[in-house]
């Protein structure tokens, strides 16, 4: 009986394991990151290059960080979403702006509205590195301590933010 | 014939138009430049995951590139950069991931199966020496 059953245990087991990772998306890689501290940096702005911004502006405050660029197709889908929460005032926004054209990322937030308080100026893409950045648009999560404590992949939502960042956010504010 | 040739040729030779033109400089120093090339020929890129950022064109790849140039220039250890890469994408940004306990299991797995396997190949055997020897023509008669 067991001779016969053991190649169909081995069959199920493995099934069972190719199955699991049929549901995972490989280009979701988890941030090495998270409940570390976030990268310092200061870059020119966006909107006013003799200007710099950076970590220093959101310094004890719990902030989000937007990877965007121009080139972006997601960027623009959650685009509408950011100027509603930065509208909300729940948080403030930054946003890096990624390997991009300062005219062209200057007409973006012209034409489209800009949600961020300020936008920092990544021309080589250094500080995206520091970050662990390695596809637009991804938003972190940065506590007032200065800990990543979430990073989301892709477009941002109202489902995503209020699945993934309304309850750090609130748990934060409880701790205050 | 010829134009099958001609066609073949085409065919093989076509390939060097995948080729990417990194634009880059080589290191002065030999030894520099042939550490440079195998660690990136070791590092995933995180955009294009099948590829290392040697073979990628995209610009994270030569952004990396850039900044593994950068470090070693500046004289950092293999190790170095390679814990520079780790902190920043993870594990899954080396080809070969460090033994750590979140990647043990993919170094332990490939040795459990191969024992697993020696096991079963060695019981097989066993079982088998053990029956008697009815296929053997001398024993006929």
């Amino acid at each position: 009986m067991l001779r016969y059953l053991t190649p169909v245990i081995i069959f199920v087991l493995i099934l069972g394991v190719l199955m699991n990772g049929l549901g995972k998306d490989p280009s979701r890689l988890p941030s090495p990151l998270l409940e570390k501290p976030a990268p310092q940096f200061e870059l020119p702005s966006v909107t006013d290059p003799t200007k710099t911004v950076g970590s220093a502006n959101y310094a004890n405050k719990m902030a989000l960080v937007n990877v965007w660029a121009t080139w972006c197709v997601g960027c623009r889908q959650e685009h509408g979403f950011l100027m509603q929460l930065a509208a909300s005032g729940t948080i403030p926004i930054y946003g890096l702006n990624w390997r991009d054209n300062l005219p062209e990322a200057q007409r973006f937030l012209q034409q489209l509205g800009d949600p961020y308080v300020d936008s920092a100026f990544d021309e080589d893409g250094r500080v995206g590195i520091n970050w662990g950045v390695y596809g637009a648009p991804e938003t972190f999560l940065v506590g007032a301590d200065g800990t990543v404590l979430f990073k989301q992949l892709g477009p941002l939502s109202p489902g995503l933010w209020e699945q993934n960042f309304v309850p750090l956010i609130d748990a934060a504010g409880n701790t205050q | 014939m010829r134009t099958l040739v001609g066609t073949l040729a085409l065919v093989v030779f076509a390939t060097a138009s995948y080729a990417i033109d990194t634009g880059e400089e080589a290191f002065e120093d030999p030894e520099l430049q042939a550490r440079y090339e195998k660690i990136i020929d070791e590092v995933r890129c995180l955009k294009c995951q099948n590829q290392t950022i040697k073979d990628s064109n995209a610009f994270l790849a030569s952004d990396l590139r850039r900044e593994i140039r950068r470090m070693l220039s500046d004289g950092m250890t293999d190790e170095q950069v390679f814990d520079f890469l780790v902190e920043r994408y993870g594990d899954f940004a080396l080809y070969r991931p460090r033994a750590s306990g979140k990647t043990l299991i993919l170094w332990i797995v490939p040795a459990l199966l191969l024992l697993g396997g020696a096991f079963a190949l060695f019981q097989i055997v066993r079982r088998r020496m053990a029956l008697p020897i009815d296929d053997d023509p001398a024993a006929e008669g």
